[in-house]
Formats: C-alpha cells, sequence, structure tokens
C-alpha cells in the first residue's frame, strides 16, 4: 500500500474533516466522535473554488458528489486552516457496483501530488478498506444509529413547521436547541431512551406557532448526496420554501435499511449464505424495530407525519422492481417516490448527479410506471453538475410547481 | 382611455410584447431581438408601445427565461413561461392534445391531454433556435435562405440529434466532404425534430392535435415539413401553427396579466423597467489586464514570434507550399527554401473549402513571379483526401505532425503544443523531439473557436471586436467550463444578472481555457505541461483567449505571429522535408479549367450501406467519401483475418444462424452483455429443445425503432440500442424475450469484485417498466449470478417450469453452456494468438482495441478497427489478450469485470514492443471516467501511448482518424 493510514493512536493529534451532506446528522455524529476523542470537524465551504478544486483534480466526467467532496476536501488542505501534517479526511463509503464506491481512490489519487502525506478514513459498512478506517466498536455504532434517528427527526420536524411557521426563525430555534441538547444524552446511556426524548422533540415542535394555510408539498428523492447535500443541490429545500412549498426529505435511516434489506435479498436471489447476509439482517431487525418505537411515539403524539415504515417501503419497491436492483439508490427510489405519491406528496423531484448511472434505470427509467400507478404523480428530474445552472434547475421546478397549483 | 393588459416575454434571444383588450383580442403584438440587452430591448419596446397608446393603462405580467431577473428586479409580477404558454392554449387552442414549442434556447413540450404534463429540454439538449442559428452561420447563409434551400432538399443525412455540438461535428465533415447544402439544411431540420421526439417525449407518443408555437416554427417552412412528415400530421387538420404563434406565450402573459389588479402607466412602468435593481450573483473572476501599460507589454512580448517575408513577385526559386484545409477555416502557405513566409491566407471556408482553396491558389499562380517553382506541396487538416485528391497534392500529412513541425522551428525545445482551432483542441506532449501524448476534444467539449464567434455574433459584434471588448473588462464572468449548451445557460444567467458584454466577452475567453486544461488536458498544475508551451490556432489570435490563457497558467507562453496558420507552415515545412525535387501539384492551365460535380450514391458493398458522396473532377478522377471501409472508395478490401472484432462479430452471428427446437421460440436481444454470453444462452436453450431468435444486426434503424421507448436520453448508445432490439423480438413473434437481470458478472479473478456496471445489470427491468408491450409472459427477466451454477440451475428451473422440463434436464443444459461459453472464450483467445502471430510475421504493428464485449457491435463501434486495419495495422480485442495480464493492485477500486480485463491488457501492452492500447469509450459510460485515467497511468508509465477514442450515435469517424494517424505517426517516429 503506497498511501498513509490512519490508526486509532492517531486520533489524539489529527483533525478529521468530514465532507457537508447533511448537516443536521452529521454535527450530532461528530460530537459523539469527540467524546470518543476523535477531533472531527464538519467542512461547511460553498465557494466556487470547491467546484474548481473538484475540476481540476477529479476527471470531468465523474459524478458531482465526487467532485465536490474531493474538491471541498482539496480546497480546505490548501486554505492554510489545518496542518496538512496532522490532518485525515474521512468519507462514507456504500460498497457495491456503483461508482460511488471508488470516490475513496479517487480521492487518494487526488491527494497524491500534493498531500500524500494524508490519511483517508472509509466509514462504511460492507468491510471494504480494513484497517483504514477508525475502530467502530458496537457501542459507538449503536450510537450512530441512534444519532441518525434523531437527526432524521430534526430534519422532518423542522420541515413540516418551517413553511408554516409565524414567527419567523422559530423553527431554527428548536431545531438548534435539540441539536445542543441531544449531545449530552450520549454521554450516558440516557439516548436509548427514544421515546422519552422524541416526544420532548415532538412537544417542543408542536409548540411553535403555525398557520393552518395548505401549502404545496414537495418530495425530494434521489442520489442520496446530491438529495441532501445543500452545496449540492443549490440548497433546494431553501428554495422550495421560499416558493412556498413544504419539502418532504425522506430519512436518512431509510438508505442504511435499504442497504442492509438489499444485503438480505441478494443471499436470497443468489442463494447463498455469509457473514454479511447475517450481520445484515441483524443490523436491519435491530434497526427496524427503533423504527418502529419511533413511527408509534410519532403517531400517538398526534401532531405531527410519521415516516414510513421500511417493511411497506420494501413493499412498495417490489411492485416496481426487483430488490435485487441495489446499486447506487436503487429499488429505494422508486419505493420512496411511491411511498411519497401514496402519502398525498405527489409532486416529487428526483435530483440526480449528471450522468448517474443506477438513476438512468431507477429514476428515470421508472418514473413512468410510477406514473401510471399514480396518475397525479408530477415528478420531475433534476441533473446536478458544475456546468448546470440555477436559473435552469430553478425553471424546470417551477414549471413542476405550476402544475402543481392546478 | 382604456384598461389593457400587457404581456412581456423575455426570451433568451427576444423580446416579445402583446396587448389584449378586455374580449382578449390582440391590438398589438411586437417581435424584435434583444442582443443580450435585455433591459434596452424592453425600453425600446415600450416607448413604441407609449407612442401608440398614450392615454391607456395596463395590467402587466412578465414572463420568459430571461424576464425573471428583470420582473424580479422592476417588481413586476412574473410568470413561468410554460405556464403563459399553458393558458393561452387553453384559451385558443382547448381541444389540442399536445404543443411543441421551440424557443431561442428551449424547446418544450405540453402533452395536454391523458395527464398534462409539460416537459423541458434538460442541461444536456440543444437543438432549438439557436441551434439553428449557429448552423447558418457555419453555412454562411441566413435562416430564412437556409429553409428556402431546405424545401429543395433531396436527401437527408444523418446528424446527431442530441446536441448542437454533436451535430455540428456531423455537418462539418459532410461540408468538408462536398455533400450539397440543400440537403444538409434539410438534415439540420430533421435533427432538431428527433431532438424534440426523443429528447422531449421520451416514451410518450406525440399524437392528435399538435400546436406548434415558438418563432423558429412559425418562420420556417422546413422546419414545419420536416416535423409533420416525421410525426405524420397534416398542416392545418392535426398540425397547428397559428399565426400569432412568435408572440404566443406573451399572450399567454398578458392573459395572466388581466388577473392581476394593478394598473401602471407605460410611463410609470418605464421607471420601474430603468430603476430595475440588478440581482447579483454573478461570479467574477480577475480581469485579463490590470493596467494598459501590462496590455502594451504583453503585445510587444508576442510580436517576437514572428517569420521573415519576401515578396513573392520578385522572389525567384524554390518554393513549398501548404495547406490546412481545417473544419471550418482554410490556411495556405507559400514558403521559400530557408523559411520565409512568400504568401499568406486564411479565411472561413464558408463550408465549400475545395472552391476556396482553389480560388486562392489561382491567386499564387497569377501573381507569382514566373521564376519560382514550386518543389512540393502538402495538405493537412479535415478536407485533407479532398483537397490532395483534386489538386494532385504530393502529401497528405495529419494534423499532429504538421503542427509540431511548425512548433519546432519557433521554438525548437518546444515540449508542449496546444492548438484551439474551429472545432478542436489538440494538444500534445513532446518527449525526445517526438510526440509523446495527444489530447483532442470529445466531441462533447468540442466548443472551441468558432464558438466564441457564434457567440459574438448572436450579440451582435463582429469577433475581433468583440475579443477586443474582453481585454479590459473589468469583472470577467465566471462561465464554468463545459460545453456550448451549457455555456449557453450560463450567459443566459449572467446577462440575466446584468453582467457587460465586455465581461462576457473575458468570460468565454477563460471559459475555453479552461475547458482546455480541465477537460482535454486534464492538467493539474501547469508544471504537468512542460516548460516550453506553444500555443496556435486561429483562436489564440484573440489576445483575450491567450492572456487567459497565460494567467490560467501562470507563465507566459510563445504563440507565433502566424498562429492561425501554423498547421499549413508545418505542412510546406513538411513538403520541402519530403520533396523528390518536383511536384505534382495542378498545374496553372489544369486549374484555370479545374471542375468538380458531387453526387450522393449509396454503398453496396456490403450490409453496411454506408452513404457515399462522390466527386467528380472530370478525366476519370474521382474522390469517394462516406464510406468506412476501402470497399467504398472502389479498393480491394482487406480478407477481414487481421481483426478479431471482425472474427468475433461473425463467430456470434454464424452460431445463431440456425436454431431448432419444438418447445418454445425464445427471443434474445443481440445487444449488451449478450455480445458474451450469447453462446451460453443459446446452449441452454437449445439443450432443452426450444428454439432460439435472435434481433437483427444493430443499425441506425434499430435506434430508430426503440427510440420512443428510451427514458434517459443521457444513456450509452449501446443501451438505447437495446430498445430496438426488443421491438425486432416482439416483431419476430417469439414466445417470449428471454433477458436476466445481473448485478454479478463472471469472476475472472485478479480484481477486488466482479460486478456488472449498473446499466449492463438492471437493463431489462428498465425495458419492462417503459416498453407498454412488455409483460410478465413475453418478458422473462430473472436475477441470476453466473459464478453459482446450483443458482442458474434453480432459477433457470423455475423459469421453465411451466414448459414441463425438469431440473435434472436443466442441470444437463447448465453444464453444456458453461461449455459453450468456455468455448467460445478459448476460441476468441486462440484467434487472438494467431492474428498477433501473422502481424508479427508480416511486421505490422498490432493494435489492443479494448472496449467491452458489445463494441463489437458495428452500430457502436462505427468501424474503428477497419479503419485501423486500412492503416496497415493489426486488431485484437482486449479479451483476447488480458489473460497474459497481471496487475495486482491498481488504485481504483476494481470491481467490474469487464473492466478489470481492461488493466490487464494494458498491462500486457506495456510488456509488448509492437503493440498499443487504443480504448474505445462509450459516451455517458461513468464507469470508463474511473478506468480511462487508471489505464492511461498502466501505459504511460511504462512509456506507451494512451489513445482514447470517444464514440456514441455519432457516425463520423474523423476525429478517431486523427487520432489514429497521429498514433501511427508517433509510433513511427519512436
Amino acid at each position: 500500500m503506497d498511501y498513509p493510514v490512519f490508526k486509532d493512536e492517531m486520533k489524539d493529534s489529527y483533525t478529521i474533516l468530514v465532507p457537508d451532506m447533511l448537516p443536521v446528522h452529521f454535527k450530532l455524529i461528530i460530537n459523539i466522535l469527540k467524546k470518543y476523542g476523535y477531533h472531527v470537524e464538519l467542512l461547511q465551504t460553498s465557494t466556487r473554488e470547491v467546484v474548481d478544486e473538484g475540476l481540476k483534480n477529479v476527471h470531468n466526467d465523474t459524478c458531482y458528489p465526487a467532485l465536490l467532496v474531493i474538491g471541498q476536501f482539496i480546497n480546505a488542505l490548501k486554505s492554510g486552516k489545518y496542518d496538512v501534517n496532522k490532518t485525515a479526511l474521512m468519507l462514507t463509503q456504500t460498497g457495491g457496483g456503483c461508482r460511488a464506491s471508488n470516490y475513496i481512490h479517487l480521492l487518494r489519487k487526488a491527494l497524491k501530488k500534493e498531500f500524500p502525506q494524508v490519511p483517508v478514513i472509509s466509514l462504511n459498512l460492507s468491510g471494504l478498506e480494513k484497517g483504514s478506517g477508525l475502530s467502530l466498536t458496537l457501542p459507538l455504532l449503536i450510537k450512530v444509529i441512534y444519532a441518525v434517528f434523531y437527526g432524521d427527526l430534526l430534519m422532518s420536524l423542522y420541515n413540516q413547521c418551517k413553511p408554516y411557521e409565524i414567527h419567523s426563525g422559530d423553527s431554527e430555534k428548536v431545531r438548534e436547541k435539540w441539536q445542543q441538547k441531544l449531545t449530552t444524552v450520549f454521554d450516558k446511556r440516557e439516548f436509548l431512551k427514544c421515546k422519552k426524548y422524541c416526544r420532548m422533540i415532538l412537544d417542543d415542535f408542536a409548540k411553535i406557532e403555525r398557520t393552518k394555510e395548505k401549502k404545496i408539498r414537495v418530495g425530494i428523492v434521489g442520489e442520496i448526496y446530491v438529495k441532501y447535500s445543500p452545496l449540492a443541490n443549490n440548497h433546494l429545500e431553501e428554495f422550495l420554501l421560499s416558493e412556498g412549498c413544504e419539502p418532504v426529505v425522506p430519512a436518512l435511516m431509510e438508505f442504511v435499511m435499504y442497504c442492509l434489506a438489499g444485503s438480505v435479498a441478494d443471499s436470497k436471489l443468489y442463494q447463498f449464505k455469509n457473514k454479511k447476509t447475517l450481520v445484515s439482517k441483524i443490523g436491519y431487525d435491530f434497526i427496524h424495530s427503533v423504527q418502529k418505537t419511533v413511527i408509534k411515539t410519532i403517531e400517538e403524539h398526534g401532531v405531527f407525519e410519521a415516516p414510513h415504515d421500511f417493511d411497506h417501503i420494501r413493499k412498495l419497491a417490489d411492485k416496481y422492481m426487483s430488490l435485487g436492483v441495489n446499486m447506487g439508490e436503487g429499488w429505494l427510489i422508486p419505493a420512496e417516490m411511491a411511498a411519497l405519491a401514496e402519502t398525498g406528496t405527489e409532486n416529487i423531484i428526483c435530483t440526480q448527479p449528471f450522468g448517474c448511472l443506477p438513476n438512468h434505470i431507477v429514476a428515470k427509467g421508472m418514473s413512468r410506471v410510477i406514473k401510471e400507478a399514480y396518475p397525479g404523480a408530477n415528478i420531475v428530474a433534476i441533473d446536478y453538475d458544475p456546468g448546470a445552472t440555477k436559473v435552469n434547475q430553478e425553471n424546470r421546478i417551477k414549471l413542476m410547481l405550476a402544475n402543481a397549483k392546478k | 382611455m382604456s384598461i389593457y393588459s400587457l404581456g412581456i416575454d423575455v426570451g433568451s434571444t427576444t423580446v416579445k410584447t402583446v396587448i389584449i383588450n378586455d374580449k382578449k383580442n390582440i391590438i398589438y403584438s411586437e417581435y424584435q431581438r434583444h442582443f443580450s440587452k435585455v433591459r434596452d430591448a424592453v425600453k425600446e419596446q415600450l416607448e413604441i408601445i407609449a407612442e401608440k397608446f398614450p392615454e391607456d393603462t395596463f395590467r402587466v405580467c412578465m414572463t420568459g427565461s430571461a424576464g425573471l431577473g428583470l420582473a424580479t428586479g422592476a417588481e413586476i409580477p412574473f410568470v413561468q413561461e410554460v405556464n403563459s404558454a399553458f393558458i393561452a392554449v387553453k384559451e385558443r387552442f382547448p381541444d389540442v392534445d399536445a404543443v411543441i414549442e421551440l424557443g431561442g434556447e428551449d424547446a418544450k413540450i405540453i402533452f395536454m391531454t391523458g395527464g398534462v404534463e409539460q416537459r423541458m429540454n434538460g442541461s444536456c439538449a440543444g437543438g432549438t433556435g439557436a441551434f439553428i442559428d449557429q448552423m447558418a452561420t457555419l453555412l454562411a447563409v441566413t435562416v430564412p435562405e437556409m429553409d428556402k434551400m431546405a424545401l429543395e432538399a433531396t436527401k437527408v443525412y444523418p446528424i446527431a440529434s442530441r446536441c448542437g455540438v454533436f451535430a455540428k461535428s456531423d455537418i462539418q465533415p459532410l461540408l468538408n466532404q462536398g455533400a450539397e447544402r440543400k440537403d444538409i439544411c434539410a438534415s439540420i431540420f430533421q435533427a432538431v425534430v428527433d431532438q424534440t421526439v426523443s429528447g422531449l417525449a421520451q416514451g410518450r407518443t406525440i399524437e392528435g392535435k399538435v400546436l406548434f408555437l415558438g418563432g423558429p416554427l412559425s418562420f420556417l417552412k422546413g422546419l414545419r415539413k420536416a416535423f409533420i412528415d416525421t410525426l405524420s400530421l397534416k398542416e392545418g387538420e392535426t398540425a397547428l401553427f397559428p399565426e400569432e404563434a412568435p408572440v404566443f406565450v406573451a399572450l399567454g402573459c398578458a392573459l395572466f396579466a388581466q388577473n392581476g389588479n394593478e394598473e401602471f402607466t407605460i410611463d410609470a412602468l418605464f421607471n420601474k423597467i430603468n430603476n430595475a435593481k440588478a440581482t447579483g450573483g454573478v461570479v467574477t473572476g480577475e480581469p485579463l489586464f490590470n493596467s494598459q501599460q501590462e496590455y502594451e507589454e504583453f503585445i510587444a512580448r508576442h510580436k517576437q514570434h514572428d517569420l521573415k517575408y519576401a515578396d513573392m513577385r520578385t522572389y525567384k526559386g524554390d518554393a513549398y507550399l501548404g495547406i490546412d484545409a481545417g473544419s471550418t477555416t482554410t490556411k495556405l502557405v507559400l514558403i521559400t527554401g530557408d523559411g520565409r513566409l512568400l504568401y499568406q491566407h486564411y479565411s472561413s471556408n464558408q463550408g465549400q473549402p475545395l472552391d476556396k482553396i482553389t480560388s486562392k491558389l489561382k491567386e499564387i499562380y497569377s501573381q507569382m513571379n514566373p521564376e519560382i517553382v514550386i518543389k512540393g506541396s502538402a495538405v493537412t487538416g479535415y478536407g485533407e483526401e479532398l483537397i490532395k485528391a483534386g489538386l494532385s497534392i504530393d502529401f497528405g500529412i495529419v494534423e499532429t505532425v504538421a503542427h509540431f513541425k511548425a512548433a519546432s522551428y519557433f521554438c525548437p525545445e518546444v515540449d508542449f503544443i496546444i492548438d484551439i482551432g474551429g472545432q478542436d483542441i489538440k494538444c500534445f506532449k513532446i518527449k525526445n523531439h517526438s510526440i509523446d501524448s495527444i489530447m483532442l476534444n470529445e466531441a462533447c467539449s468540442s466548443g472551441c473557436g468558432s464558438f466564441i464567434q457564434t457567440f459574438a455574433l448572436a450579440l451582435g459584434y463582429d469577433i475581433a471586436d468583440f475579443a477586443q471588448l474582453g481585454i479590459m473588462a473589468k469583472h470577467p464572468v465566471d462561465l464554468g467550463s463545459r460545453c456550448t449548451v451549457f455555456m449557453n445557460s450560463s450567459v443566459k444567467q449572467a446577462q440575466k444578472d446584468g453582467a457587460t458584454v465586455e465581461d462576457i466577452s473575458a468570460g468565454l475567453s477563460s471559459s475555453i481555457i479552461k475547458n482546455a486544461i480541465y477537460k482535454v488536458i486534464r492538467a493539474k498544475s501547469p508544471d504537468e505541461l512542460g516548460k516550453n508551451i506553444v500555443v496556435q490556432g486561429g483562436t489564440f489570435l484573440n489576445d483575450a483567449v491567450l492572456r487567459a490563457f497565460e494567467k490560467e497558467m501562470g507563465r507566459n507562453v510563445i504563440r507565433p505571429a502566424i498562429s492561425g496558420l501554423m498547421g499549413a507552415f508545418g505542412a510546406a515545412l513538411y513538403a520541402k522535408e519530403k520533396s523528390k525535387g518536383q511536384s505534382t501539384i495542378i498545374s496553372p492551365e489544369d486549374l484555370q479549367n479545374f471542375s468538380y460535380t458531387s453526387k450522393s450514391a449509396q454503398c453496396g458493398g456490403c450490409t453496411g450501406k454506408c452513404s457515399l458522396n462522390i466527386i467528380n473532377f472530370g478525366n476519370g478522377r474521382k474522390f469517394i467519401s462516406g464510406n468506412k471501409c476501402e470497399k467504398g472508395a472502389g479498393k480491394a478490401q482487406s480478407s477481414g483475418d487481421e481483426s478479431l472484432y471482425e472474427f468475433k462479430y461473425n463467430y456470434l452471428l454464424d452460431m445463431c444462424k440456425e436454431s431448432h427446437g419444438s418447445k418454445a421460440k425464445v427471443g434474445l436481444p443481440l445487444a449488451l452483455n449478450f455480445y458474451e454470453l450469447l453462446p451460453f444462452w443459446k446452449t441452454l436453450f437449445e439443450e432443452l429443445d426450444m428454439e432460439i431468435v435472435i434481433s437483427g444486426e444493430s443499425s441506425r434503424d434499430t435506434y430508430y425503432k426503440g427510440q420512443h421507448t428510451i427514458p434517459s436520453d443521457t444513456v450509452c448508445y449501446p443501451a438505447k440500442l437495446v430498445h430496438g432490439h426488443i421491438e425486432e423480438l416482439l416483431e419476430k413473434k417469439v414466445d417470449f424475450i428471454f433477458y436476466p437481470c445481473m448485478s454479478y458478472n463472471i469472476d475472472e479473478g485478479e480484481s477486488d469484485n466482479h460486478f456488472n456496471c449498473p446499466v449492463v445489470a438492471y437493463y431489462p427491468e428498465l425495458l419492462k417498466a417503459n416498453n407498454s408491450r412488455l409483460n410478465d409472459k413475453n418478458f422473462i427477466h430473472p436475477y441470476l449470478d453466473l459464478n453459482r451454477e446450483k443458482n442458474v440451475i434453480s432459477v433457470m428451473s423455475d423459469v421453465l417450469s411451466g414448459y414441463g422440463i425438469k431440473k435434472s434436464q436443466v442441470k444437463n443444459a447448465v453444464k453444456k453452456s458453461y461449455e459453450a461459453l468456455a468455448d467460445f472464450r478459448n476460441e476468441v483467445f486462440n484467434r487472438g494468438e494467431q492474428v498477433i502471430r501473422k502481424a508479427r510475421e508480416n511486421g505490422q504493428k498490432i493494435i489492443v482495441l479494448s472496449g467491452r464485449p458489445y463494441h463489437i457491435d458495428k452500430e457502436i463501434n462505427h468501424g474503428i478497427h477497419k479503419l485501423i486495419t486500412s492503416l496497415g495495422m493489426a486488431v485484437v480485442s482486449e479479451d483476447a489478450v488480458f489473460q497474459h495480464g497481471h496487475y495486482p493492485h491498481p488504485k481504483v477500486l476494481n470491481q467490474w469485470s469487464y473492466h478489470a480485463r481492461l488493466y490487464r491488457a494494458a498491462q500486457y501492452v506495456t510488456t509488448q514492443p509492437d503493440m498499443q492500447l487504443v480504448q474505445l469509450v462509450s459516451f455517458g459510460c461513468g464507469i470508463d471516467a474511473i478506468t480511462t485515467d487508471e489505464v492511461r497511468e498502466i501505459l504511460e508509465s511504462k512509456g506507451k501511448l494512451y489513445t482514447q477514442l470517444k464514440i456514441d450515435e455519432i457516425n463520423n469517424l474523423g476525429a478517431a482518424k486523427i487520432r489514429l494517424r497521429s498514433l501511427v505517426a508517433a509510433m513511427e517516429e519512436r
């Protein structure tokens, strides 16, 4: 191996940089990692230089997420803000037949020239890159899972309140408050009291004074990075809010569960069993049990809309394609589209990097059957890449909204 | 005094205004180009309205792609343009089924019945009004002239319809080869139609009553005709072209305005527009020059690199002629034996390179001193073969060699040359005084010199003036670095945000440069390129572009004063080097009588049926173009023995010629991974007493046949073709089509994993969802893993259980299938060895033409392998040699089987002195964004040349030919 490896003993002296993808979730996770002695920092740069560095360092036909993530890293290393001899970079890696599994290698290639000393950490659940990760012990892993649940809840409730808040800024305040407060619950085993905390969070959001008007709900599905990262999707959620819509963003945990369910599906389709299948099955069942608790809590509370039970999402996917389609976001995209359409969010934006391979099949390729099943579905696919202008993207979204109003 | 409604439509190129009265009748309408001065144009229109309606007040609304910024700034209501159109259609034509609207830079379809749906062109889709303008510029005619010519056309050429840039690179060679211009005009319109039908409708059929809107469709009869013919409509009945089409969107906007409650006088409105705040958001870069002094120093520095001159009328002695028949320009030089310049010419060829060069040659003959003897002549560039044949020029050389010769003359130590011409960017690194690696722009980024020119014209400037404007721009706009179509919308946005023409000019210069450096060269830092950089090509005569390059590189470069003539100059130097003392060039007498005729024909040499262009020069001398192999040119064809591509293709087709079985008729599409697995599936079904039927060989028609079921217009061409193959199988009335989904490919070892790419793996799912004729009965697409024999047996037993087939039979058949596949693989390997052996016996070089199994499809490879054999080399495929190669530690995640073969084949090539690798890459192949860099690294680290050929539906091998010939030249120099 001709690249530096991050060893656990380096955690005291190193700063670990994380790309901007899901600010709410990542901040929670970063705080947990801090307790374990890792100095982690979330990058939130969004200047043109990020894109330019990406263009310089990655093959231009590579997907936009790779370009942005790598651009953001290189830009940070060049900024002078960090001691490049004491900095590591962390990236999630999903594994599977999509190009995304290669981001980490592309990042190393990009680093080779100027920053060969910088180690790259892979955060993955697929057993890739053994030895270059951080030690994800079971307790840490469970904390991270809960953090994702809490993050999903904050994201969802914020989106359900923000468009209707009477006093501008209320929703942010509640979100910020809980972002702080949740940090402390991970110190002890307090975080496991999921029901209790969910209820407290729900109560706080419910207290926000909101109008009763009906706004157009717009669902956002798509490639995982572009779907969530404001840097990649040109602040799509904010744009929708400014257009007087309510953004509906499916939970991150759905993606995690999709990955686990996909691995189980493979073992059924191709008739094999291994450790990964077993672990995936256990993982899925555990996460699903937590999900059920969260959903139940939200439903009992009765004010806000709860996420879909993932078993249901899985069944929805089955109507359109086999669960064997598990590269990239695979069957999750048609399933989420169907789930949204079914619960009255018929306007759907499918975000995707320009030229995304799996999305040919699972996004654009499936919109016809989804529309057949839900004649009211109003789906628009938006491509994101360094050359696509905001005005073009916004025009297309507005066009969809014009249709939605009728 | 009355209250009217005013709709203002500010499009990408025009401003349209409509005034309606309370009965919704149009009482005034106007249409004007705005040349990017959006605000001024709107003000002008308002002034005219103020004169005509001095007493009245208006309810107002604005619409259009460039109107949003202005409307926001001026605080005027805004309505989305498609919505405007929708309102107007509902009002005026409530019974239409679909609306097609082409605008300056947008194309839209609204389906009115059967579920309202509105579609706009995506970020990768040209083929609109601006595209037609661009093509007219290319043909040096006005748009109305073009329209008139199109109506007289007798033939339509296939022109890529996806994007303007692609189309352009299809048209250019046709022009250069002397195809009839009227036919080209019609072909351009047809391309726009195809673009709309395939790109926008995406699987939805356009039928019923269709309303056509927008400027181009109301002015261009030829375009109308193409739409009517393609969609089988009837003018006046099912195809409606309303009189008010050019201002239809403005009408909708006026209708929308009627519901508003605020009324304005024109004066008030004028003031609002005048005081509109420019919205921020333009990203700007540094100015090109900080001071006048800096600019003057720059000019002085570049003046140094010039040639000596001599007078053609007084000089006596030897001379050498060099011609560069470029894609859009024609260049000629005549030099003395010691390199002094006697004559130079640089101009646009106006699509008629042969005429232009003939007239210039006449000029030389008539003006030059009778005591000048032309001892040699050479021609290079796109039109090389035509000019060489027509004017009996001594030598034809590939552009890259010509440019290298010329650059070395100015800078013997040159180690990097970049040439930006009208249509292409060529860069090459020089090592040890020979060409080391070549980078050419791919079809997708070819927005080069002619692109800036088109922009200049669109903005109402002459190219020289336009460039000059950029020199002193204070805040050059950052326009990104992608293809023309993207650039169009970037410019649109910049204009919207209030950027000046100066800033746009400077911004475009930087864009061209960024495009070249980051997209074509893919450099990370200037040092990578070299120390002694020579820039050339007509585009670098533009000081703004030159300066942008120096700024981006952070170093000074050499631009010879004859920058635009370097190809011609290099050709002249070559002629001098190779001169045998006497030139074959056409004599002054023959030149006086020189004429030619051109006609088109179809080659009957093989099933390929190439469209030929035959130019007759008289005296039995002919020039034939359009042919993909030697046969079309009337020469003897090579036997095909030296190409493994032919062998593999024929093997598979021959194998499927006959098939018998009584239980069922199974359709197998001849597409994607079937090009590898056909022996397996054929054997399996035949062993089970089922007849197999394959779809026919691919052609352009296959593509058209399935076009209406393609949901994603950016997927690779090999995938797009599958749709047509499915249609064919349905026509052949098979009992079912069998097309399995496979996440995993066969594990061949030496890789981290063995996936298929997502498209190959799951394409059946997409077919099923988008072809309404497919159902669970006639389309069987099970999931299986060929690495697990048990899995295959169990899945296939399940699938075929309805045919009374027992598991034991399947088990037996599967075993035989694996053997058949192994036989095929062995056969390919052995045959590959044979080709290599034979080539070595004959002293031929060997090209490992590497791609995927489906690249043997001749509609996908466009006959590139034949082009290689016609250059005297043998061709083997990657799957015949990778077995020898080992590449255990790639720097990327090596997880796709077909791609793992690439790395091993590349590694093997580095061990064989007489082999080079050429990589075929299908446009849109995301995986190859990763493999290409890796393969390049493998090859270059061991001193091999890396050549990549990007292929698409474009049927034009021009760029491929340059690359391959440059490769040959580089191999020879080594």
